[in-house]
C-alpha cells in the first residue's frame, strides 16, 4: 500500500496555468519528499496559491502533470482526492452553523470512518485545545487563534499523510501567530506528515519549512533549504527578497 | 433519490389540491354574473332568483372585474348570462358608433353578437341606463347649468371627477369633449365608490354617473340634459353565452319573463334602496320580483331574509361571521396553494441559478417584470386561456409570488459564507453536499424571509381574485365598492389585514426557526 520512500509525496511536472491573458504558472516543476515541509513564498500574484490548489484539484492545470503519491491527480476523482488531503485556508473556513466538534468530524464523516467524534477529540487535543471545553462551541464564539487551531484540527482529523496550508497564520496577530507556529512544528515532529505551506512571510517559511521555494511571476526562482538560500541566492530577485525580509525582520 | 422525495410529495399534493378544486367547479348549472356596480348586482340577483323560482339551478358570480372581464368570461363559457347594456355592447365590445334610436341599436347588437360571437341578447328589460353628468344643485343654480351645452360654457372653471372607465372610452369623456367642445379645469380619476362623496364634499364639481343611480337623489344632484343627444342608448338586457339558448331553454324562458317589465323610475327606486338605504341586494331583488308578480307564494321567503339594515360594524361582522369564515378559508386556500407552488418553483430555480450566475440576473429580472403587470391586467390577459374562477387566480398569485422568493433564494445561496463554502469543497464535499449542508442552511433565513414577503403581498393581492370570480375576502370588498357600502368593504378589508398580520407572524416564527444555530441574527 505504502509507496517506496524514494518516491516524492508531491510532484509537479512542467505545470502551466493561465487565467485569460494572465499566466499564473509557467512550467513549474517541484518535488516534495515524504515527511518534508516545503514553503512556497512569493508576492501576491506569484502563483503560489494556484500551485497549491493544483495538488487537491481545486485548480486543474492547462498543461503538465501533478502527482500525489506518484499518481497523476488528473486520473483521480477530485472529491476522493480532497478527502485524503488535509487543507487549511487562511480564514479557517469553519462552517459557522456547525459546532466545533462537527466541524472537526467533517472529513471522517465524509469518508465514513468509524468513531468520528473520537478522531475529532484527538485532533483537537493535538492542536492544543481541550475537547471538553471547545467541542460544543460555535465558531463565532472562538478567538482568531482558536479558530485557526480548529481549522488545523479539522485538516488532521482523518489522519491524512499530506496537508496543504494556504497562508494559515497570515491573518493572526504576531503573538498568536508565534503560538500557532510552535504548535505546528511540534505537530510535524510527532506526526511526520508531508506539508506544503503557502506564505508571504519569509521568517515563517524559514522557521517552519525544510525547504523554501521562491516563486515569482509564475516561475520558481530557487528551491533550497533556508541556510542554503541565505548563503547562495540564485539570482537578483532572491537576493532582493532576502534583503527586504532582513530589513523588515 | 431520497432527497427529492419531499419535493415530489409537495408537488403531488399541490396537483391533487388544484385538480380537485377544478373538478369541484364544473357542475352544469346556469352561472349568473354581474359587473362590479350596484345595478348590475341587482339585475344579476334578480336573474338568479327568477331562475331558482323556475326550478333552474343558478350559481352566482357577481362583481366580475369590468366589461372586458365579464365579456371574456361569457365568451369562454365560464359564465352563462350577465346583464349588459346595448350602448356598451356597441361601443366597448364591437367598437362601433351606435345609432341614436334605441330599437335600431338593439337590433344592431343582437345581430352582430350572434354573427360574431354566437351570443344572444334577450329582449330588453325595459329601461335605459345611460351616462348622467351630474353637478351639485348649488353649482347648477350659481352657474345656470341645465344642459351639457351650459356645462361646456362653464367647464374651464370646474373640476371633474370621472371614473377611469369613462375617461378612457369613446362614448365617455373623449367623445363628450368632441361633441360639446367641453374642457374642464382639471380631470381626476375617481372610483365609483368615492365619486359621489367627493362631489358632495366639494372636492370636485362634476361627476359621471348612471341615469338610474340611487345616489343622485340622495345627494340632491342635478343631472344635466344631453341636449345634443351624444350618449347612445343604453338599454339593459340579459346577454347569453353561446349555446345557452340550446342547452337550457327553460332558463331562457324564465329570463325572458323579465323583458319589458322594468322602467327607469322603478330601477332608481331599487338602486336607491341598495345604495342609499343599504338594503341587501338579495332582499331588494326578491321584493322587485314580487312587485312584478314573478314569484309564487312559496318563493317569497327569500324576500324577507336578511339581518338588520343598519347597525354597528361589530354587529354586522358578527352577523356575517359564517360567510366571513368561509371567505377567510377560501382566501387562505388561494394564498396557500399559490404560495406552495411558487416555493416549489422559485426555490429550486434560485438554487439552480447559483450554478449559472451569468444567466441569473437576466432570469430574475425577467421574473421581476411580471411584478410590474397590474393585477387586474394580468387577470384579464389570462381569461382567454384559463377562463375565470379559481385557476387563473391561483396562476396570477403564483406568478406574483415568484419574484421575492427567487430573488432571496438566489441572494441567500450566493452570499452564504464564501470562505466556509470554499473550505467545505476543498475538504471533499460534493457540490450537492455543499448545497445541502452549507449553502441551504445558511441561506434558509433569507429564503424564508422571501417566502414571508411573498405571502403577505399575496394576502393583499388575493383580494383582486374577486374580480374574476375566485372568491375570498375580495368579494365583500368588490361588492362594497360597487354598492358604496363601507361596512361591507371593511368586512373584507379588516379580516384581510388581520390575515396578513397573522401570516406574517407565523412565517416570522418559521424564519427564526430555520435560522441555523451559531449564526448571528
Amino acid at each position: 500500500m505504502t509507496p517506496p520512500a524514494s518516491v516524492a509525496a508531491l510532484e509537479a511536472r512542467e505545470v502551466a496555468k493561465r487565467y485569460g491573458p494572465v499566466a499564473a504558472l509557467e512550467g513549474i516543476s517541484l518535488e516534495v519528499h515524504r515527511g518534508e515541509c516545503v514553503a512556497l513564498i512569493g508576492e501576491s500574484g506569484s502563483g503560489k496559491t494556484t500551485l497549491l490548489r493544483c495538488f487537491n484539484r481545486l485548480t486543474d492545470p492547462d498543461a503538465g502533470q501533478v502527482l500525489v503519491d506518484a499518481r497523476d491527480v488528473a486520473r483521480v476523482d477530485p472529491v476522493e482526492l480532497r478527502r485524503r488531503v488535509g487543507y487549511v485556508p487562511q480564514d479557517g473556513g469553519l462552517l459557522p452553523h456547525w459546532r466545533v466538534r462537527r466541524n472537526v468530524t467533517l472529513v471522517p464523516w465524509l469518508r465514513g470512518l468509524p468513531d468520528a467524534p473520537a478522531l475529532a477529540d484527538r485532533a483537537l487535543t493535538l492542536v492544543g485545545l481541550d475537547p471538553e471545553a471547545m467541542a460544543d462551541r460555535w465558531p463565532r464564539e472562538l478567538s482568531g487563534g482558536q479558530r485557526q487551531r480548529v481549522a488545523v484540527a479539522r485538516a488532521l482529523a482523518a489522519r491524512p499523510d499530506l496537508v496543504l496550508l494556504d497562508e494559515p497564520f497570515g491573518a493572526l496577530d504576531a503573538i498568536t501567530r508565534a503560538d500557532l507556529q510552535s504548535t505546528f512544528l511540534e505537530l510535524r515532529r510527532r506526526l511526520e506528515i508531508t506539508t506544503l505551506l503557502v506564505t508571504h512571510d519569509l521568517a515563517e517559511a524559514f522557521l517552519l519549512a525544510d525547504r523554501v521555494a521562491v516563486m515569482h511571476r509564475g516561475r520558481i526562482e530557487q528551491v533550497a533549504a533556508p541556510d542554503v538560500l541565505l548563503e547562495a541566492p540564485a539570482n537578483q530577485y532572491v537576493r532582493t527578497l532576502l534583503a527586504r525580509a532582513r530589513i523588515a525582520g | 433519490m431520497t432527497r427529492h422525495r419531499p419535493v415530489f410529495a409537495a408537488f403531488a399534493a399541490l396537483l391533487f389540491a388544484v385538480s380537485s378544486l377544478v373538478a369541484q367547479e364544473r357542475p352544469r348549472k346556469i352561472v349568473v354574473a354581474s359587473k362590479p356596480f350596484g345595478e348590475s348586482y341587482l339585475l344579476a340577483e334578480m336573474f338568479a332568483q327568477l331562475l331558482e323560482a323556475r326550478g333552474v339551478v343558478a350559481e352566482r358570480r357577481l362583481g366580475l372585474g369590468a366589461t372586458e372581464i365579464a365579456f371574456a368570461a361569457l365568451r369562454s363559457g365560464d359564465i352563462d348570462v350577465y346583464p349588459e347594456y346595448t350602448g356598451t355592447g356597441l361601443l366597448a365590445i364591437l367598437h362601433e358608433r351606435p345609432s341614436a334610436d334605441p330599437r335600431a341599436a338593439f337590433a344592431q347588437v343582437a345581430r352582430e353578437f350572434r354573427e360574431r360571437f354566437g351570443m344572444r341578447w334577450l329582449p330588453p328589460l325595459g329601461f335605459q341606463n345611460t351616462y348622467a353628468i351630474a353637478v351639485r344643485r348649488e353649482t347648477s343654480a350659481r352657474l345656470h347649468l341645465r344642459t351639457l351645452s351650459d356645462l361646456a360654457r362653464a367647464g374651464p372653471d370646474l373640476r371633474a371627477g370621472l371614473t377611469p372607465d369613462f375617461i378612457g372610452r369613446a362614448d365617455g369623456l373623449p367623445g363628450l369633449q368632441g361633441a360639446y367642445d367641453l374642457r374642464f379645469r382639471e380631470v381626476r380619476a375617481l372610483l365609483p365608490a368615492v365619486k359621489y362623496q367627493a362631489l358632495a364634499a366639494g372636492e370636485v364639481d362634476v361627476i359621471d354617473g348612471y341615469a338610474t343611480d340611487g345616489l343622485i337623489a340622495r345627494y340632491d344632484l342635478v343631472v344635466l340634459e344631453d341636449d345634443r343627444a351624444f350618449f347612445p342608448p343604453y338599454e339593459a338586457a340579459a346577454l347569453l353565452a353561446p349555446g345557452v339558448a340550446e342547452r337550457a331553454p327553460a332558463a331562457v324562458a324564465a329570463l325572458t319573463e323579465l323583458s319589458g317589465l322594468l322602467d327607469e323610475q322603478r330601477m332608481r327606486g331599487y338602486n336607491r334602496r341598495i345604495e342609499v338605504d343599504g338594503e341587501p341586494v338579495a332582499r331588494v331583488a326578491a321584493a322587485a320580483l314580487d312587485e312584478l308578480r314573478l314569484l309564487g307564494r312559496e318563493d317569497r321567503r327569500t324576500g324577507t331574509r336578511g339581518g338588520p339594515v343598519r347597525g354597528s360594524l361589530a354587529a354586522y361582522l358578527w352577523g356575517e361571521r359564517r360567510m366571513l369564515l368561509h371567505l377567510v378559508a377560501r382566501h387562505l386556500l388561494l394564498v396557500a396553494v399559490s404560495l406552495v407552488a411558487a416555493v416549489g418553483v422559485a426555490v429550486p430555480l434560485g438554487l439552480a441559478l447559483e450554478r449559472t450566475r451569468r444567466a441569473a440576473e437576466a432570469v430574475i429580472r425577467g421574473v421581476g417584470v411580471l411584478q410590474t403587470v397590474p393585477g387586474i391586467a394580468l387577470l384579464a390577459f389570462m381569461i382567454p386561456v384559463l377562463g375565470i374562477g379559481l385557476v387563473p387566480a391561483l396562476v396570477a398569485l403564483f406568478l406574483y409570488s415568484l419574484y421575492p422568493i427567487l430573488r432571496n433564494t438566489y441572494a441567500g445561496v450566493r452570499s452564504a459564507a464564501p470562505d466556509a463554502v470554499g473550505a467545505a469543497r476543498a475538504l471533499g464535499m460534493t457540490p450537492q453536499q455543499v448545497l445541502r449542508h452549507v449553502r441551504l442552511p445558511l441561506a434558509a433565513p433569507l429564503i424564508m424571509a422571501g417566502i414571508r414577503t411573498a405571502a403577505v403581498i399575496n394576502v393583499g393581492t388575493a383580494t383582486l381574485a374577486a374580480f374574476i370570480g375566485a372568491g375570498g375576502l375580495g368579494d365583500p370588498i368588490a361588492a362594497g365598492l360597487a354598492l358604496s357600502d363601507t361596512r361591507m368593504i371593511l368586512s373584507g378589508a379588516l379580516p384581510a389585514a388581520v390575515l396578513a398580520l397573522g401570516v406574517d407572524a407565523v412565517l416570522g416564527a418559521c424564519e427564526r426557526a430555520v435560522r441555523p444555530g451559531g449564526v448571528a441574527p
